[in-house]
């Protein structure tokens, strides 16, 4: 009789641990991912000697349409960026052409930056793409984070491992570790200027550093603004708008 | 008769002829100079490439394209039954390529990552030194120019970035084992070599090629499914696409070397009719037909030719003879050109090449000693006696 109770409490313990872990992540999708979203920001690329600040305007509906029009330094201005589904076309006036990315480029540089293009398409929510593990709680400076661990489910991801501090209030990865097939770690992510928008906690900041090059000083990405679930006409998404 | 006489007025014609048969002895010299510089080059760029790179041919996968980097992301497959016998002869070897990024001194990179299989002994690459033991990091061999340019020192460890089968990311640390000194750029510069097991591995691609070298003394199989057969001549096509391509500007030097030559002679042929028009008109009056007075001017300037040969080979036989043996020091490293160039070059003189040589300038001299001459079919002998000319 012992024994049956004592099985009952061990599987509500950990059954809560693994509900609890999914309702965190879900949580965190909810908040990173809308419907759709109008965004302008600034990318700031921290090179060994100088930075470079490219401003630009997306367009993005789900997790398969995404449009970017770069606004600034004048030699990137007009230089527009489409995504649908899992493909990838750039167009730049100096050309006038319109080149579609795919296959190994993908995981190239976006104009010299610690992100691939790959990062900025893999926005599908985790929750579909990782299986997912409480390793603990932390307080760092003050605020308090669940560390989860995050193993790929499915094939083909870029990252098959990652690691997030969560953020309990915001329920925002506020750090986020990369890391390869083999375990070693890629890439780190961090966020911060949390705001809450239209109802949900945003970081208005994030810091992209590629953790092999030792050099690197990571890429800023900071939003200036933020329209969550509007309406975006589906000719947004058509290859005719690259040109325009 | 005729050629005793072309002989005996040739050299009558003193320091004259010995200036016409010095430039074109130049010009001699220059073209089997030249052409034997880049036969060298090319006999050189092919017997390095078929040491380190190409044996006696290879077998690629369908859609390998060495051109295009982006082709190596689908160029993998297990190799066709009758190849794979090859391999198990080891009368060929497998080598899968994959894109990679490294980051010597945290710097990243891209590269090329080719698996090769270490005991391979087909073509002349340090492979065996991928066998070293590195305590589970990478063997990795580079060239001396790639080493070079990373900054890299056998027992330097750097990480290596890789893409698998499944567009993972992936990542490890290598360890230089060896430093090789080759000509070769091709399997030196932005090429790393890592152990063919570990590559497969590394990217997912069990038992798998990108393409098959296989040793000359190889047969030509049958049944290589839908993999491409490729030989040396195709294997060595940029290279003599390369030297082709520099020929030219060699070509236009001795044209304009056979040029002064040809203008000399040219020029000294309408001297002598002019200069030697009575002896025309007393060598026509005595009976010598029209025709053979020509054939003695064409002879006589003709024959500059065959003096320029033999003094070509007095005065440049002991130099062709020193650079044949010793070779023709280069001022820079034309490797870094892309450029498969021994330091010391080798010329290549083959007897096609004089005789070839020989007969093309003998061709130009006879018809710009022709041309000239034919006025004489034109004179009258008395007015020649008199000096008069048409």
């Amino acid at each position: 009789m012992r024994r049956i109770i004592l099985l009952f409490l061990l599987s509500f313990v950990f059954g809560q641990n693994e509900i609890s872990v999914k309702e965190i992540i879900q949580e965190m999708d909810n908040n990173l991912n809308a419907k759709s979203r109008v965004l302008t920001s600034k990318m700031v690329v921290h090179g060994r000697r100088t930075s470079r600040t490219i401003e630009s305007k997306n367009w993005v509906v789900g997790t398969d349409q995404a449009f970017t029009e770069y606004l600034s330094p004048p030699r990137e201005a007009g230089t527009k960026m489409l995504k649908v589904g899992n493909k990838l076309w750039t167009y730049s006036p100096q050309t006038d052409r319109v080149i579609q990315i795919s296959g190994h480029m993908l995981r190239q540089s976006v104009m010299g930056s610690d992100m691939s293009y790959n990062d900025m398409m893999e926005d599908q929510p985790l929750m579909d793409r990782y299986a997912t593990t409480l390793e603990g709680s932390v307080i760092i400076d003050g605020r308090d984070y669940w560390i989860i661990f995050m193993d790929a489910k499915v094939k083909g991801l870029s990252y098959p491992k990652r690691r997030a501090w969560i953020d309990k209030e915001y329920f925002l990865p506020t750090k986020e570790e990369l890391y390869a097939k083999s375990g070693k770690l890629l890439k780190t992510a961090t966020m911060d200027g949390i705001k809450k928008v239209q109802g949900r906690w945003f970081p208005s900041r994030y810091l992209f550093k590629d953790e092999l090059k030792r050099t690197s000083k990571g890429t800023e990405w900071i939003i200036d603004e933020i329209e969550f679930d509007s309406d975006i006409p589906e000719s947004r998404f058509s290859k005719v708008m690259l040109r325009k | 008769m005729l050629f005793h006489l072309a002989i005996k007025n040739l050299i009558g014609a003193g320091i004259r002829t010995w200036l016409n048969v010095f430039v074109t002895a130049v010009s001699f010299f220059m073209i089997i100079f030249t052409s034997g510089m880049y036969d060298g080059m090319r006999s050189h760029a092919k017997q390095v490439t078929i040491d380190t790179e190409v044996a006696g041919g290879a077998y690629w996968h369908p859609k390998y394209d060495p051109l295009d980097p982006f082709s190596y992301e689908d160029a993998h497959g297990i190799p066709p039954k009758e190849i794979h016998e090859l391999i198990q002869s080891n009368d060929a070897f497998s080598v899968l390529v994959s894109q990679a990024s490294i980051y010597p001194n945290g710097r990243m990179m891209p590269v090329m990552m080719k698996g090769i299989e270490p005991n391979q002994s087909i073509i002349n690459l340090p492979t065996q030194s991928l066998l070293t033991h590195t305590d589970d990091l990478i063997p990795v061999l580079i060239g001396s120019g790639m080493a070079k340019y990373t900054q890299l020192k056998v027992g330097d460890t750097f990480a290596i970035r890789w893409l698998d089968a499944n567009r993972t990311y992936d990542a490890d640390e290598g360890v230089i084992v060896a430093i090789m000194e080759t000509e070769n750029f091709k399997v030196d510069m932005g090429t790393i070599w890592i152990p063919l097991d570990r590559a497969q591995t590394m990217l997912d691609m069990e038992k798998e090629a990108t393409y098959i070298t296989f040793s000359k003394k190889s047969a030509t199989i049958q049944n290589k499914e839908n993999w491409i057969y490729r030989d040396v001549n195709y294997l060595m096509r940029d290279m003599e696409a390369m030297i082709k391509a520099d020929e030219p500007g060699a070509q236009i030097m001795y044209m304009i070397l056979l040029a002064l030559a040809g203008m000399g002679i040219f020029n000294s042929q309408i001297l002598s009719i002019f200069r030697r028009r009575k002896e025309i008109g007393t060598l026509m009056a005595l009976g010598m037909t029209r025709s053979r007075v020509v054939t003695l001017f064409t002879l006589e300037g003709g024959m500059n030719a065959f003096f320029a040969l033999i003094m070509t080979l007095i005065l440049g036989g002991p130099v062709f003879i020193y650079f044949a043996l010793y070779g023709i020091p280069l001022p820079i490293d034309y490797s870094e050109m892309g450029l498969i160039v021994a330091k010391r070059l080798i010329p290549v003189y083959t007897m096609g090449l004089f005789v070839s040589t020989t007969l093309f300038i003998a061709f130009v001299v006879l018809v710009l000693s022709y041309l000239p001459s034919r006025r004489i079919a034109k004179m009258k002998p008395t007015d020649a006696l008199r000096g008069k000319i048409n």
